[in-house]
């Protein structure tokens, strides 16, 4: 017990002399006081009105069925997150952002680390790949999606011509109920790896050289180099991007939208694209509310998670 | 949700009186949102509008367009707007049903009641008829049926005279496939190009009695007989693979630009497919129309739907509440015969105004309008029908029926699930 009063022992020790000694506080920390509270109240309002009050709104309309005209006004209780919840379709949508948290896990961020290591030294062409890689991030999401739309198309895209050079009859890729999923995954890898491989390389460079020499000279193998010295340094990093990837997979929209919209057959519906199709287009505003409320809830309980925990000394 | 539609609607109001008190010193201003991204259809409007504008000084009418599925997704928002457009593009059913209980369209039964409904086709009046009170002004029809391929269907030997039945239709698909044609392409991703063949065969085995008493929630509802029935014939065809590969992920204006190109012998659709199949084509013009060939939906052997029964789009104008009357003098001029006179006689869409109708002289236009004639019922799609929830799962189901995802059963019973719950209020 007495070891682990010590950080909190310190932090609470540390506290009043920055807080709340009002004795010393000098004109100059008043003043600026005064310009907090000046400045504060356009902010909040804008976050009150734009985030606080939307909020609040969808908690209160996801327990109504409601069609969007006037107000809601025949309450439902809990029927919505029931209907939800033994919706096959929301189960999907589920199952489909865990499929993506997992290709950016386990091929995504890997992938990118990778390139990080390989690309991080200042030798010629490095930053000519870099840029390459970087690239995708870049475009809009829907242009994207656009773009890979004509490059799956069975009849007349790059991927058709790639089959009929070996003379074979290319899948619709987009049109396979058991296939769209995994195309959507390849192209959220393809846009987003540049991104995080930026990250790693910002990370890596951050990184003594010096260490570097010493291993080299103590004769560690690149492996070693790698987990002794690469990994634990770059951890701050990782930790983080994992903590970008995980949110951003969860919130999924624009690149399903433009890809596929969801079909075939509801097979790539993400959560959110679920909300969409399932609540604004079907003017069934309480159910899509009830699912915001469960995204909502997914993402505040991983977020304040994942802070806690894994990122507690970050 | 509500603030921020407000504060943006206050932003629009505040930059539209400025630019409109700048731009124009008109008195009052119609505006008239459609979806109609054809150019010649577009024109047409406008010639309209202008010389309603010269005929009434002081009126200005403004004439916009909206991608058709922009606009459904937008239309529900856009009525409760204080910038909301005066008339409105509609499809009549459920969702004009849903609008009319919310209290934000005009009733127009006064002006239409006196000699203006007259002009039109009974049906297309009866299709804006919410609870006795009419809601709209019809303004076009389109009809479902199969378009054919003359060229593909000699070659395989398929006489589209010879197709009446169901089981002629399977037939002939068997035949074209043996010929290596693809025997029908469909814009499966919309979903809704699949709903009408689960829906047309519904029209057949139970028709009009059968959809009224599953909306009054009779019996088995939506999971009766006369619709697992139709889900098991709509299979018949599914099993033989007849759709172009890829058909789940293709829209209707990709489909219908392929049965331009003449990738594919049929396509079931309405008839406003030959203005969409030209923009859409490899060479911007499609099939000439001696090439195509337009048959109506078969019959189907012991169905209880009167065989001559058609589906089709009514489309109409509403108009949104507190509108000045200088709304509804617009659409009166716009339906007047001699108006719609020029859009049936440049084969633009065929006008539901009884007078205009006679001056269709596109062939393939007028063999559509012939099945309308012989029709006792013309049913606007399930899909708007049900409204914008059950008849969502319609599509949905539809979809899945032709992906082989569900059984017909239990499509049917989704249905009935949907409309009970679209049912609670």
């Amino acid at each position: 017990m007495s070891d682990t009063t010590t950080p909190a022992g310190t932090t609470s020790a540390a506290s009043p002399r920055s807080w709340s000694a009002p004795r010393r506080r000098s004109a100059r920390d008043s003043g600026n006081t005064a310009v907090a509270w000046l400045f504060l109240p356009p902010a909040l309002l804008l976050f009150t009105i734009f985030v606080v009050v939307p909020m609040g709104e969808a908690v209160w309309y996801s327990v109504f069925k409601w069609n969007g005209y006037g107000v809601p006004t025949q309450f439902v209780g809990t029927l919505n997150f029931e209907l939800l919840f033994e919706d096959p379709v929301f189960r999907l949508s589920l199952f489909n952002n865990v499929l993506v948290i997992l290709a950016t896990l386990l091929i995504q961020l890997p992938l990118a680390l990778g390139l990080a290591v390989l690309l991080v030294d200042r030798v010629p062409l490095t930053t000519t790949f870099r840029l390459i890689f970087f690239l995708p991030y870049i475009l809009a999401e829907v242009a994207a999606g656009l773009i890979w739309r004509f490059v799956y198309d069975g009849d007349y895209g790059l991927f058709a011509k790639l089959w009929e050079m070996f003379g074979a009859v290319g899948p619709h890729v987009l049109a396979e109920p058991d296939m769209a999923i995994y195309a959507v995954l390849a192209v959220s890898v393809w846009k987003y790896f540049g991104f995080y491989m930026i990250l790693y390389i910002a990370g890596l460079q951050q990184i003594d050289r010096s260490l570097y020499e010493a291993a080299r000279i103590d004769g560690a193998s690149r492996w070693q180099v790698f987990s002794r010295i690469t990994m634990p340094l770059l951890g701050s990093t990782v930790r983080l991007t994992i903590f970008f990837a995980i949110l951003s997979s969860i919130q999924k929209f624009d690149l399903i939208m433009a890809l596929t919209g969801g079909g075939p057959n509801d097979s790539t519906q993400t959560m959110v694209s679920f909300l969409y199709s399932y609540g604004l287009t079907r003017m069934d505003i309480g159910f899509g509310s009830a699912v915001g409320v469960v995204l909502f809830a997914m993402c505040v309980a991983f977020a304040f998670g994942y802070k806690r925990t894994v990122m507690r000394h970050d | 949700m509500r603030f921020a539609r407000l504060f943006s609607g206050l932003l629009v109001s505040a930059v539209t009186t400025l630019a409109t008190t700048g731009a124009c010193a008109a008195d009052v201003t119609v505006r008239l949102l459609h979806i109609d991204q054809s150019p010649a259809v577009n024109a047409f409007y406008n010639d309209i509008a202008r010389r309603f504008e010269s005929s009434r000084p002081g009126v200005k009418v403004e004439i916009q367009s909206l991608e058709n599925e922009s606009f459904k997704k937008k239309v529900t928002t856009l009525l409760q707007s204080p910038e909301k457009p005066n008339i409105l593009y509609s499809w009549g059913g459920g969702v004009l049903r849903e609008q009319v209980k919310a209290g934000v369209l005009q009733d127009l039964s006064g002006p239409m009641n006196a000699q203006w409904k007259d002009r039109f086709l009974p049906a297309a009046v009866q299709a804006y008829d919410v609870d006795g009170k009419l809601y709209g002004v019809p303004l076009r029809m389109s009809v479902v049926g199969f378009f054919y391929n003359k060229d593909l269907f000699a070659k395989a030997g398929v006489d589209g005279n010879t197709i009446k039945t169901w089981d002629d239709l399977l037939a002939g698909v068997k035949k074209l496939q043996a010929a290596g044609i693809t025997p029908l392409v469909v814009g499966g991703g919309d979903k809704w190009p699949l709903s009408l063949y689960w829906s047309h065969l519904t029209m057949r085995t139970g028709g009009k009695p059968a959809l009224d008493s599953a909306m009054r929630g009779e019996g088995k509802g939506f999971a009766s007989d006369p619709f697992v029935r139709s889900g098991e014939l709509f299979k018949q065809l599914v099993d033989l693979k007849p759709f172009q590969a890829g058909f789940l992920a293709a829209n209707n204006s990709q489909a219908s630009g392929q049965f331009g190109d003449g990738k594919a012998a049929m396509i079931l659709t309405l008839n406003v497919v030959l203005n969409i199949m030209k923009d859409n084509a490899a060479d911007k013009q499609g099939l000439p129309d001696d090439k195509i060939g337009w048959l109506p939906f078969p019959t189907v052997a012991g169905g209880k739907g009167n065989p001559g029964d058609v589906m089709g789009n009514l489309n109409g104008w509403i108009v949104t509440k507190d509108s000045p009357k200088e709304t509804v003098d617009f659409l009166r001029f716009f339906s007047e015969a001699d108006n719609q006179r020029l859009a049936a006689e440049r084969g633009l869409y065929i006008p539901p105004v009884t007078e205009s109708m006679k001056a269709v002289s596109r062939p393939l236009l007028q063999q559509t309008l012939q099945s309308v004639k012989h029709a006792q019922v013309v049913q606007v799609g399930f899909d708007q029908a049900l409204g914008p929830l059950a008849g969502a799962v319609f599509n949905d189901m539809a979809s899945n029926l032709a992906a082989g995802r569900t059984s017909p059963a239990d499509a049917a019973n989704a249905i009935q699930q949907a409309w009970r719950r679209a049912g609670l209020n």
